[in-house]
């Protein structure tokens, strides 16, 4: 009996410094935050060091962010998380799906709680061209985090091989099919644009350089079937199927950049995000360019955007403002800018003594930010997945040669027009 | 009491099917026939409206095709393909533990693993295919950026990574039987074909239903490879069914739309299932 009452006060005492600790414990704000990678490499490892020097900074929050595959897995994840019950409080998010987000009734505009004018004038920090794709019905829902333009990396030594200057890379699209017809041999092609994964991106940079863009402000019109549109498709078809200079069918997102780095293609297309990978990987003197013109030069933004979901109390909205403003500062987007190769998301990000050294030491690191002044928003629209197969389905169906570039435009507009019209 | 007794053992089989098989599917049919629920639009009964719309849907015709063209080029393969290896590895040949182990690795490992190896096998220039290819002095290929090619790629993997799993079914079957069957066919002057087509096949008629329903169900179900491989591209040319169901309910958030398919699915499942009890079980002889 005297066992037992020592046992239970034992017990009472155990018990309350549990609740104690539990309690300390819950001032301690907690945050779940969702991000995708899309252009594989060790960019988990960035994004995990730079939340623990956040927590590190800020003991009272504490952030569990997870790695939730490429951008349409993010927001499955993200989304089903919210419907579940067990919602995250913030994520990084493709920045395209803001239409859909907002749809379903599942992110907050920033204005709502950027109640200081420092606040305000923190919305105002960033480039403007990165904004383009977070901003709609005059206000903000996105953030930029990990954004990117396309950029094409050439081989320096294919280049001199075929007795072209390595300091000149093609300016315009003759000179893309021109070039590209000295360096492609038996063993190697001259440039790839790849067309799986992404392929509404690339061809969207390739509009932009023709003069065109792909949809309106407000998501609810495309543009596909104009003329200058038909004659960037027609274009990017006639750099296999005239020139000779890119391979036929459709050419894989995912396995590009290993083929550039084993010499299968003197050029590629691709994200700013590869930019260290290829830099620690290339056997070869490499080198980036902004993309060649045709009537100007052109790309469109990419990448994921910060979201902060509607479900929600007003203390965790501060701390993933906080965690927003922490991974967003010149400093951290220096940082993130020189590990991965994305773009620094403000004029301040480039002022950093860190990213300034970096650049004049290696110089291609700069071209994603110089391009951005001719940058256009990405593809995005209400119902942006299925509008965006929809070009994606055209665009494939050209270059493997089973549409005309006009038919399969025009079929895509066709069906797009009839999935946007309820909209207007 | 007995009765009571009864429904208690049956108790946890019901409520686990009811929750995870017969409340979803119902809820699926339900959904199907309403519209979708937007911040903009609440959602509405539309009747067979959503039936309609997929019938207007030229996506999901080709859907369809390439799901059929699937399942009748995965499906009598790797049947064909199991047997011969069960055959071959129930013999007494040296190694044999070995060269069993080496056809059901396939199986072990995971899809998402298979298709990325598989990936690298198919990539222009680079892959393994176009290597050996090159070696005859062939000219690369894009085999998943054609899509006269990309299915056929598809059925090959799918292929290679399912006559392993159904290879056990056939070796266990295959070790069941009793060796005095063959030492009297060898005595009566049986050839081995003869054998085979008269005995072993036969007797084997209940494994191959087993393992024909499973490969069927499965080619339809198996979609984790085009998440990596093609996303069901070049222009639908390698999309199914359930994966355009996914992108459906989760790259378009049309729930709706996706409801529909999935109860197409699963007619279409249930008709091919009740088929092949029917008319199949009947020819079969069980000992």
């Amino acid at each position: 009996m005297k066992k037992s009452g020592r046992l239970l006060t034992l017990a009472i005492v155990f018990l309350t410094c549990m609740a104690f600790g539990v309690s300390a414990q819950a001032e301690q704000t907690k945050l779940t935050m969702y991000y995708p990678v899309a252009v594989g490499g060790p960019l988990t490892k960035i994004v995990d060091s730079m939340i623990a020097d956040f927590e590190k900074a800020n003991p009272d929050i504490d952030v569990a962010a997870i790695y939730a595959g490429n951008y349409n897995d993010a927001r499955i994840k993200a989304l089903a998380a919210l419907k579940s019950g067990k919602p995250a409080q913030l994520s990084v998010m493709f920045s395209i799906d803001i239409y859909d987000l907002i749809e379903q009734d599942a992110i907050v505009p920033f204005e709502e709680f950027a109640e200081t004018d420092e606040d305000r004038a923190w919305l105002k920090s960033f480039y403007p061209a990165l904004m383009e794709n977070g901003m709609t019905m005059g206000k903000t829902w996105g953030i930029p985090f990990q954004r990117s333009t396309i950029v094409m990396y050439y081989n320096k030594d294919m280049f001199r091989e075929a007795g072209l200057d390595p300091e000149k890379p093609p300016q315009t699209w003759e000179e893309l099919a021109t070039m590209g017809k000295k360096l492609t041999t038996k063993d190697r092609w001259g440039a790839m644009i790849p067309s799986t994964g992404y392929p509404y991106w690339m061809f969207g940079a390739l509009c932009k350089q023709n003069g065109e863009v792909l949809m309106d402000g407000d998501g609810k019109r495309t543009f596909f079937n104009k003329k200058g549109v038909v004659e960037a498709l027609t274009f990017w078809n006639d750099l296999s199927a005239k020139h000779g200079v890119m391979p036929k069918g459709a050419i894989e997102w995912s396995t590009l950049r290993q083929n550039f780095l084993e010499g299968k293609t003197a050029i590629m297309w691709h994200s700013t995000g590869n930019l260290t990978t290829v830099k620690k990987k290339a056997k070869f003197d490499f080198g980036v360019a902004m993309l060649p013109a045709s009537k100007m030069r052109g790309t469109p933004t990419g990448g994921g955007n910060f979201y902060i979901f509607k479900r929600t109390k007003p203390e965790e909205r501060k701390a993933a403002m906080r965690l927003i403003k922490f991974m967003t500062s010149p400093e951290r987007s220096a940082e993130w800018s020189m590990k991965t190769g994305y773009i620094g998301i403000s004029a301040a990000a480039y002022k950093t003594a860190a990213l300034e050294k970096y650049i004049t030491d290696f110089p291609p690191a700069k071209v994603a930010r110089d391009q951005l002044q001719y940058a256009t928003a990405e593809l995005s629209t209400f119902q942006t997945g299925r509008v965006r197969k929809l070009l994606d389905d055209a665009i494939q169906a050209a270059l493997t040669g089973k549409k005309t570039p006009e038919k399969a435009l025009g079929d895509a507009q066709k069906s797009a027009e009839r999935i946007l019209k309820p909209y207007r | 009491m007995t009765g009571v007794y009864a429904w208690l053992l049956l108790m946890p089989a019901t409520i686990l099917l009811a929750a995870f098989t017969h409340y979803p599917t119902i809820a699926t049919f339900v959904q199907s026939l309403f519209s979708n629920k937007t911040v903009f639009r609440p959602s509405r009964f539309v009747g067979l409206d959503n039936y309609r719309a997929i019938f207007d849907d030229p996506v999901f015709f080709k859907v369809m095709q390439n799901t059929l063209l699937f399942a009748l080029g995965t499906v009598p393969l790797s049947i064909i393909l199991a047997l011969l290896m069960a055959i071959w590895v129930n013999k007494h040949i040296p190694g044999r533990g070995f060269v069993r182990l080496a056809y059901f690795t396939p199986t072990i490992l995971p899809m998402i693993a298979v298709a990325n190896i598989w990936l690298f096998f198919y990539t222009p220039d680079i892959g393994l295919l176009d290597q050996l290819s090159a070696l005859f002095g062939g000219q690369g290929h894009n085999w998943l950026g054609d899509s006269r090619t990309v299915l056929g790629c598809l059925m090959v993997m799918t292929i290679w990574k399912e006559a392993g799993f159904f290879m056990i079914f056939y070796l266990a079957a295959l070790q069941t039987h009793p060796p005095e069957l063959e030492e009297a066919a060898r005595l009566e002057g049986a050839s081995r074909i003869t054998f085979f087509w008269r005995v072993t096949f036969p007797l084997l008629m209940p494994t191959t239903l087993f393992v024909f329903i499973n490969a069927l169900l499965n080619s339809f179900k198996l979609v984790d490879h085009l998440f990596i491989l093609t996303k069901g591209g070049p222009d639908n040319a390698s999309n199914l069914l359930l994966y355009y169901i996914y992108e459906n309910a989760f790259s378009f958030f049309d729930t709706a739309n996706a409801a529909t398919l999935t109860v197409v699915l699963l007619a279409l499942l249930a008709t091919l299932a009740i088929l092949q009890f029917t008319i199949l079980d009947k020819r079969i002889h069980y000992r």
